[in-house]
């Protein structure tokens, strides 16, 4: 670990505090300069002109922070990967700014952005063993000799691929290929690392590994993380703050919780840890839907006291290991998702049932 | 593997009808040019006996008028002409087809398919018929000298045709395409995310091309200049129609000597120098690569 604290820059240290801050984060982003590292100022990307243009990125805006762990999460096609070529600069933005540390990016190549890339295929140079793979943004940066070995070895050790320095990338497994790619895109010290979904070609298991290592990482060398994913849990459980996409827009921005607990649209509510959606109008509240999680849902066989539950009979009983997921059809027909440890025994399909909402798990949305 | 000799017949069964293609046309044209290199030559062409070496004696000696034999060069002189033209051709043919190959490979799949198709459009037509071209328009009252004038660059027509210039012109037009297509066959393979990665990590242009396209693209390169050296090393259409036939070369000697100089003999010993010299290249070249390579 010493040989990390050497070689991490002064700047990459000063950490900003995740925790304490104020409920809304994206106030204190607006008002203090110092810890916005990215502006993406009301960026549009539309593919080909004239009217058959597709808007891969329509009117985005987000404030990336300093050491932050950003995560862009949406279905495939909204646009994630294009607005990750713009940060890199591959791509140049239809309309809008992009600011990296306050200074607008959008006319320079990507050899001059303090930014690198972690590319989904991890495009690893076939001809270079896996020392010269990582050492070969520190040369173009005009570094030389031991100055180059120190940090390529601190870089191999950080990733924990010591053993394989002189392999091919051809002689590597997949995990092994992906840290490979991480290590030569950390090398150059970017202000700004980028993670095209660099865990979709892992199996399960070594995933779970992966989202591990990727924090403890983004940690030790303090640098801003930007990930790309389509698996909300991974999101979920590795992000500072979210970016929730869908069809080139940002449908809601905020800490994990905030977004799993507060989701301000039907989307995002379903996309994120699949809520029921249920008319609003059936819990007295004005906003058109409410969501509410299959964990929340409290089912019972008979009805209580108060008489607040809704009936309803269950359609199906999926057994899952640590909980069993029962879909409930209430009367009138929408259909419901229970999901918990403790569901009453006797649960066959056809069974009358009573599913109650308790108020504090009511999600209104918006829209 | 001894233990499977039934396997091994079985092979042998399969590889046979190549193996026969093989020994009937490379192998046994090749023992007949040697036998006849140890002949003499009969003077309506063909060869007879006796055996002799003399072929190989009057490529480095001439038979002064006393019988005795002097030292002469001028066979070497035209080998060595010979190797460095060809060695010019291959040069040549790799400045212009490297950039080629990688504009090519570079552009849109359909793109990509008609520009091949562009490359291999000259062997639609007969290399003599094309080469004959080249003399149309560097005549001196060529296409090009008539251009030349029209410009005010030239006052009088400039002579470019019966030079080694025309003759090393001829050689990398016609061998281009076999360079172009070993390169951009292994330019093609090439990843584009390969060159994002290199531009990522704050190469430029210059650098992407050292560090990237060139090392990959090398095993294309070492195939096209075998394709092009060997044959520009052995060419004779080139040097008799562009050069005039005044300045030979090692293929051009050749041929004249199954032709009007009737010395079958002295012409399958040219053969089998030319030969020899070649596949010591070869083998040199091969284990240089070797010697380089580090293990995959
Ligand atoms: N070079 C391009 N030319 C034309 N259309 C493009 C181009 N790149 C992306 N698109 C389109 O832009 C939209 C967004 O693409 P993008 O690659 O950003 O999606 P994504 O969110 O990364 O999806 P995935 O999760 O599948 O990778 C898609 O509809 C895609 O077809
Ligand atoms: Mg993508």
């Amino acid at each position: 670990m010493q040989s990390l604290q050497t070689v991490a820059r002064p700047e990459i240290n000063l950490r900003v505090g995740s925790e304490g801050q104020s409920q809304d984060q994206s106030l204190d982003i607006e008002t203090d300069s110092s810890v916005r590292l990215v502006q993406v100022q009301g960026v549009t990307k539309a593919f080909g002109v004239g009217p058959t243009a597709l808007k891969a990125l329509d009117n985005v805006s987000l404030t990336i922070r300093t050491n932050e762990f950003f995560t862009l999460l949406g279905p495939s096609g909204c646009g994630k990967t294009t607005l990750l070529r713009l940060l890199a600069g591959f791509e140049h933005p239809t309309e809008g700014a992009i600011l990296l540390d306050n200074k607008h990016v959008v006319n320079d190549p990507p050899n001059k952005r303090p930014v690198n890339t972690v590319f989904q295929s991890y495009a690893l140079f076939p001809h270079m063993s896996v020392e010269q793979n990582v050492a070969f943004g520190l040369e173009r940066l005009g570094q030389r000799g031991p100055e180059v070995a120190e940090r390529v070895a601190a870089m191999l050790k950080l990733v924990r691929l010591e053993a394989l320095a002189k392999r091919r990338p051809s002689q590597l497994s997949g995990g092994q290929q992906q840290r490979v790619a991480l290590a030569r895109a950390l090398a150059p010290q970017p202000r700004l690392l980028l993670l095209d979904e660099p865990l979709s070609a892992l199996d399960l298991k070594l995933r779970r590994g992966m989202q591990v290592e990727l924090k403890r990482i983004q940690r030790e060398t303090g640098i801003t993380f930007v990930l790309v994913t389509h698996d909300q849990e991974e999101a979920l459980s590795m992000s500072d703050r979210i970016a929730v996409m869908d069809h080139g827009r940002v449908l809601q921005l905020g800490r994990p919780s905030d977004i799993y607990e507060r989701p301000n649209c039907r989307f995002v509510a379903d996309f994120i840890g699949e809520a029921n959606v249920l008319p609003g109008s059936l819990f007295g509240f004005k906003a058109p839907y409410v969501a509410i999680r299959p964990e929340r849902v409290l089912l019972s066989m008979k009805q209580d006291p108060e008489n607040s539950g809704l009936p309803g009979h269950v359609v199906e009983v999926v057994y899952l290991g640590a909980t069993t997921s029962c879909t409930v059809a209430l009367q009138g027909g929408p259909l419901v998702k229970v999901e918990r440890s403790d569901l009453p025994t006797g649960l066959v399909p056809d069974r009358p049932v009573i599913c109650r909402f308790p108020h504090d798990a009511l999600l209104p949305l918006e829209s | 593997m001894a233990a499977q000799p039934r396997f091994r017949d079985r092979a042998l069964l399969l590889a046979g009808p190549a193996l026969l293609t093989i020994v009937i046309f490379m192998v046994l044209p090749m023992a007949i040019a040697l036998v006849y290199s140890f002949m003499t030559a009969s003077p309506y062409g063909g060869v007879e006996k006796p055996y002799t070496a003399g072929a190989y004696v009057r490529f480095v000696y001439d038979r002064d008028l006393d019988d005795s034999l002097v030292f002469d060069t001028t066979y070497l002189q035209i080998f060595a002409r010979s190797l460095i033209l060809a060695a010019l051709t291959s040069l040549g043919c790799l400045l212009i087809g490297l950039p080629m190959a990688w504009y090519v490979a570079t552009r849109r799949p359909v793109q990509r398919q008609i520009l091949v198709l562009l490359v291999t459009i000259p062997f639609w037509t007969n290399l003599l018929i094309r080469t004959y071209c080249w003399v149309l328009l560097l005549r001196d009252q060529g296409l090009v000298n008539n251009v030349l004038l029209w410009l005010g660059l030239t006052k009088a027509p400039i002579t470019f045709l019966y030079s080694d210039g025309a003759v090393l012109l001829g050689l990398i037009y016609s061998s281009l395409p076999f360079m172009v297509l070993p390169i951009y066959g292994a330019l093609e393979k090439m990843d584009p995310r390969l060159v994002e990665a290199a531009y990522d990590l704050y190469a430029d242009r210059w650098a992407i091309m050292r560090k990237l396209v060139w090392p990959l693209a090398k095993p294309g390169v070492a195939a096209g200049n075998l394709l092009v050296f060997v044959p520009a090393l052995g060419a004779f259409l080139q040097p008799d129609i562009l050069g005039g036939g005044k300045k030979l070369m090692i293929g051009s000697l050749i041929q004249q000597q199954f032709t009007t100089g009737r010395n079958w003999a002295f012409g399958a010993a040219l053969s089998m120098i030319l030969m020899a010299f070649v596949l010591g290249a070869m083998m040199w070249s091969a284990w240089r690569r070797a010697a380089i390579a580090v293990p995959v």
